[in-house]
């Protein structure tokens, strides 16, 4: 939920548009030097808004058509050590195959910014959203921020370049919207002008950076003796990230006028007894649905989380104290395993007065999670639910010749 | 060597760091048939044999003990010997 203070100029600025068209408008105004995508639904428009921009001569960047997401997650890598900023977006099935050099991009400390809209993974085949695809590389060292709407959505890629390319970070930050529900909806959004943009993101100094005028060698080979370091020295730019992420929200408020961004959000947890926690879209059907059960007498709030990785364990744990009972609601599966968010939250409650934890699996593939959903949650809650539920579920689909 | 982010070096490191305490046999080059043809320099992946005819010798800090020298040594001039024997 994005707050607009009563003197914000930017009201000016606000127009009806598709989330990607959104995402587009402000990543041109960060000035990429290089942009470089495959298409795939639903992240297309975005890129397809980009590439309209370089035509038009309307934004100065380079932008690299390749064969693959693979291609465009190297051309971003190379580009970046040569100290340019840039900006790549996938999908699905286009994050996995990018998969391999996002660990390099991770390891060689480039600050690249990427957008995931959301989509599952094959098979069997889907071209629908849930968050399977951006969890798939939880450990591969990339910032991960999560957005509700278009407005945050949008808000996030701005923010996202200034924490990525903080010397004391230097980490890829992912921005993860979800597919269609945000990409391809049309929303009232506040598009900041280049000036604003200017005045808070200023242009990228790389620490290190390719060039034959002075050479040096980047993301040399590594013995044992050094490769815990490494990966410790990645792991401590997460923790500083952790603090930076709500000093660059509050920085872009100032700037702004609005709030869209920090670790978590919490709606409705004063004397909560249950808590939702959810990220990205689904987030708002819990706002209202949360209303309507409060006005019903029922103690329930909401933690909105912002930042997956780094995960804010602290915050977590701050705003689920004294709650008796939390759902987890995921919109991924760890196939065999109990939660994949669920599990960083039981983690942030580990040693401490701790709640009952239910793992909800819920809108896998595009299904819809509704008001009903929500309340059939609450109530298997207060029930005592099971370790894993799956909502929603319907047996009846399954044949004869199942196991 | 202090890390740095993202392990970035000065170049050169492969001339720093001495690579050829891998190797497990080394080329001796017995200075008896040689006739100067030069194969065993040209064809040494690493570039480390020098000298000439009835002095080639190789530089032992990088020479991996590969044995193409003595492979297409023509005349036989070049032995491989089991380090530390």
């Amino acid at each position: 939920m994005v707050v607009l203070s009563q003197k914000s100029a930017s009201l000016l600025h606000m127009e009806v548009l598709e989330g990607s068209r959104a995402v587009a408008e402000v990543v041109k105004r960060c000035r990429p030097h290089v942009i470089s995508a495959y298409p795939i639904t639903p992240q297309t428009h975005i890129v397809e808004n980009l590439a309209q921009m370089v035509a038009d001569g309307e934004l100065a960047s380079e932008f690299v058509n390749v064969e693959s997401e693979h291609s465009a997650a190297s051309v971003c890598l190379g580009a970046a050590a040569t100290g340019a900023r840039t900006y790549t977006a996938t999908s699905s099935q286009g994050l996995a195959l990018m998969s391999e050099v996002l660990y390099n991009i991770a390891g060689l400390r480039l600050p690249v910014v990427l957008t995931c809209a959301n989509r599952t993974l094959s098979a069997p085949l889907s071209i629908w959203n849930d968050h399977q695809d951006s969890l798939m590389v939880r450990d591969a060292g990339v910032i991960q921020l999560f957005a509700e709407d278009c407005q945050e959505a949008a808000d996030m890629h701005i923010q996202a370049y200034k924490l990525a390319e903080d010397h004391r970070v230097l980490l890829p930050v992912m921005v993860a919207m979800d597919g269609f529900i945000l990409t391809h909806t049309f929303e009232p959004v506040t598009i900041p002008t280049q000036e604003e943009v200017d005045a808070f993101l200023p242009p990228y100094q790389p620490l290190h950076y390719l060039t034959p005028k002075a050479p040096l060698s980047m993301g040399t080979w590594c013995e044992p003796d050094k490769f815990l370091e490494v990966k410790y020295m990645m792991h401590q730019a997460m923790e500083v990230a952790l603090t930076l992420i709500p000093q660059i929200a509050e920085d872009f408020r100032r700037h702004f006028g609005r709030y869209s961004g920090g670790l978590i959000e919490e709606y409705r947890m004063d004397d909560a007894q249950t808590a939702f926690v959810a990220m990205g879209s689904l987030v708002t059907t819990i706002k209202d649905t949360v209303d309507e059960l409060r006005e019903e007498g029922h103690r329930v709030g909401l933690v909105k989380i912002r930042a997956y990785r780094p995960f804010p364990t602290q915050a977590v744990a701050r705003a689920l104290e004294g709650v008796e009972r939390v759902a987890v609601i995921e919109k991924a599966i760890s196939i065999g395993g109990v939660g994949i968010l669920a599990a960083d939250i039981k983690s942030a409650l580990y040693g401490r007065e701790r709640p009952m934890v239910g793992t909800f699996i819920a809108g896998l593939g595009g299904r819809d999670v509704t008001k009903d959903s929500l309340r059939w949650i609450m109530e298997r809650l207060e029930e005592g639910a099971t370790l894993q539920e799956f909502v929603d579920l319907n047996l009846s689909l399954i044949g004869d010749d199942e196991g | 060597m202090k890390l740095t982010i993202g392990l970035v070096t000065s170049p050169g490191t492969s001339r720093a760091n001495k690579t050829g305490d891998w190797r497990v046999r080394r080329p001796v080059f017995l200075h008896k048939t040689c006739t100067g043809c030069l194969l065993c320099q040209l064809c040494c992946p690493e570039g480390v044999v020098y000298g000439e005819a009835k002095t080639f010798d190789c530089d032992f800090d990088y020479c991996k003990g590969c044995g193409i020298c003595a492979q297409v040594c023509p005349v036989h001039d070049i032995e491989m010997e089991l380090e530390g024997e």
